[in-house]
């Protein structure tokens, strides 16, 4: 383990997607760092490589070249289920879309990464209706998640990726499906979470994001510019 | 929340398609049962038609007699030395290995008497055991012997000296009462007198003495030949022999649709096997998204494959009672259609349990490649999907 001084270190990052014979570089070359406690969005257009930058930082893609340090852990150093072990740990996931499961109800869903995690059944209860109290949705724990409005299951997606505690919450297009009230309400959450201690990370291309985040780093062409 | 509250939830949600994948082990299961159970009922049919016909092992003494007989028509025999059971030693018959298959032992003793001047084969029987081993024994009229001094007549016997039941005949001057006459058997019996064991023992001198024993000893798996060897061995100075050639052939008909239904069954079960791994295939492929969405919050290959493994154990289980009873139904329905005179063996509590676990690792076993191939998605290329 290699002892870093930032939260998050990416050096010399390069991701290339390959399909048959055409190789298409989604990340050319990256370095930069995150602190623990900022609040981050990641800006830049379609297919600038955001969403490949945001899935490298959650352990999710392997890079073509480059390390990814998270806490001193070489990420890509670790197996595969170490790695699920870490993002069990370390992230909390808030997908475009919400990508809730349609088939569990709201608590459910809330409840879902602590499913591998070891706790009592009673201490997971408490945890999820507490995370889930704390987006507002605490008279619709039994809801389905078709029987909610699209802000409403924006805040079941943030209950879910809050419910383990991560020190560190990734976030793609969280806005992308919300009117621009709802939209706010939202970033307005993520702010008093990352106030709570949590580093954000939001991966958006709404320009208007921008004024929510501690700091914001470019993306265009692969590359990045803080 | 467990990994079994995602099985749950997905088999409730995706009914429609866990129906299918329910139905493909029914078919298999419940043909397994249907086949199994016309097997069953076959056999027991069987064998209660093979009891029927009597005796199927037959202890004589050994003699150095040369049989002159040929087609019914005896032409004399030369007898050097006549020997005799002893009836006492007959109870080490029970001693043999397979005795709690010996069904009936019906010891005689056979000599000839004079009646009227005649001479007439009589034959001392224990009419409990001779009764239950010649079902096709039937009286006309009166009833069968109650007191030693009654005899029943053969049907020719009763005709040749015309004597009536209810009448008295004199065996070597000892009077016995006609209890009853058989209606004709086309046997040995239609030319005999038969009474009470010991009292022909009596009559003919012969006191503690059998010429011959029959002995019923069918039942399912009965090793016959094995125990005629068991017997022989026991009385070394009897010529035990089998009459097992009705048996093997009706067993080797029933082997015959064993063998038929065995095969039937693999293939059905394969058919059945091959819906299971199509339709688990088909669900992985539509829950790719989610499978991705598991992985990214931190599910491990294994839990992944825990989930769809869980949902083929609990469809396994549902479709293991359901073929078995579907199964247990058609057989009930079938076999009277079948079979003539044939009748449902009954529920077998065993063949429910194997039908269960058979249905259980019948699903494990062909949802194994699915869930491999979803423990081993890639979580980046599944959320792509996103």
């Amino acid at each position: 383990m290699r002892q870093v001084s930032h939260l998050i270190e990416i050096e010399g990052l390069k991701k290339t997607y390959q399909s048959g014979d055409t190789k298409v570089d989604a990340i050319r070359q990256m370095d930069f760092f995150i602190d623990d406690e900022e609040f981050i969005t990641i800006m830049g257009q379609s297919g600038s490589g955001k969403s490949t930058l945001l899935s490298i930082m959650g352990a999710l893609n392997h890079p073509t070249q480059g390390k990814v340090f998270v806490d001193s852990l070489d990420l890509y150093s670790l197996s595969a289920e170490q790695r699920a072990d870490f993002r069990s740990e370390y992230i909390g996931f808030i997908f475009q879309s919400f990508q809730l499961i349609p088939y569990l109800t709201v608590l459910e869903n809330v409840k879902l990464p602590m499913a591998v995690t070891g706790q009592k059944k009673k201490v997971k209860n408490q945890m999820a209706l507490e995370v889930i109290e704390r987006v507002g949705l605490e008279a619709k724990a039994h809801r389905l998640p078709d029987q909610l409005s699209g802000g409403e299951q924006e805040r079941v997606a943030i209950a879910r990726a809050l419910v383990n505690k991560p020190p560190i919450i990734l976030a793609d297009e969280p806005t992308g499906n919300l009117d621009s009230k709802t939209a706010n309400e939202i970033m307005l959450l993520l702010q008093s979470l990352n106030k709570e201690g949590h580093t954000i990370i939001v991966v958006t291309h709404n320009t208007d994001m921008a004024s929510y985040a501690t700091r914001t780093v470019q993306v265009q062409d692969g590359e990045c510019f803080s | 929340m467990k990994l079994h509250n995602i099985s749950f939830g997905n088999i409730r949600r995706r009914k429609g398609k866990m129906l299918f994948l329910v139905l493909g082990l029914v078919i298999g299961i419940s043909t397994v049962v249907t086949l199994l159970s016309i097997t069953e009922s076959m056999t027991k049919n069987i064998e209660e038609r093979l009891n029927q016909f009597g005796a199927n092992i037959v202890m004589v003494p050994k003699t150095q007699n040369l049989s002159l007989n040929y087609g019914g028509i005896d032409v004399g025999g030369v007898n050097y030395k006549v020997r005799e059971i002893d009836q006492n030693s007959l109870q080490s018959i029970h001693t043999i290995k397979n005795s709690k298959n010996l069904s009936i032992i019906a010891p005689k003793i056979l000599g000839p008497v004079k009646v009227n001047g005649h001479n007439v084969l009589l034959m001392g029987v224990i009419f409990e055991q001779e009764l239950a081993l010649k079902t096709w024994w039937h009286k006309t009229m009166g009833s069968f012997p109650k007191t030693p001094d009654q005899v029943v007549l053969g049907s020719r016997v009763a005709s040749f000296l015309k004597v009536a039941v209810g009448e008295t005949i004199h065996l070597f001057e000892t009077p016995f009462t006609v209890a009853t006459v058989l209606k004709p058997t086309g046997g040995s019996e239609d030319d005999a007198i038969i009474s009470e064991l010991a009292a022909a023992q009596k009559l003919l001198g012969k006191q503690g003495k059998l010429s011959m024993v029959e002995i019923s000893a069918f039942c399912q798996g009965c090793p016959i030949s094995e125990m005629t060897l068991q017997i022989a061995e026991k009385f070394p100075d009897a010529k035990v022999t089998a009459m097992k050639q009705a048996v093997m052939s009706k067993m080797q008909s029933i082997d015959m649709f064993k063998s038929f239904s065995l095969g039937v069954s693999i293939l059905v079960i394969l058919i059945g096997s091959l819906l299971v791994l199509v339709t688990m295939m088909g669900s992985v492929n539509e829950r790719t998204r989610e499978i991705g969405i598991f992985r990214a919050i931190g599910f491990r290959r294994g839990h992944v494959m825990q989930i769809i493994l869980l949902e083929a154990m609990l469809l396994g289980i549902i479709g293991g009672i359901l073929g078995f009873c579907i199964g247990n139904g058609i057989a009930y329905g079938i076999i009277p259609v079948v079979m003539k005179d044939g009748a449902f063996a009954g529920i077998n509590v065993n063949l429910g349990i194997v039908s269960i676990v058979m249905a259980v690792a019948l699903s494990l076993l062909a949802s194994l490649y699915p869930a491999f191939k979803a423990s081993n998605m890639d979580p980046s290329e599944a959320l792509r999907a996103l």
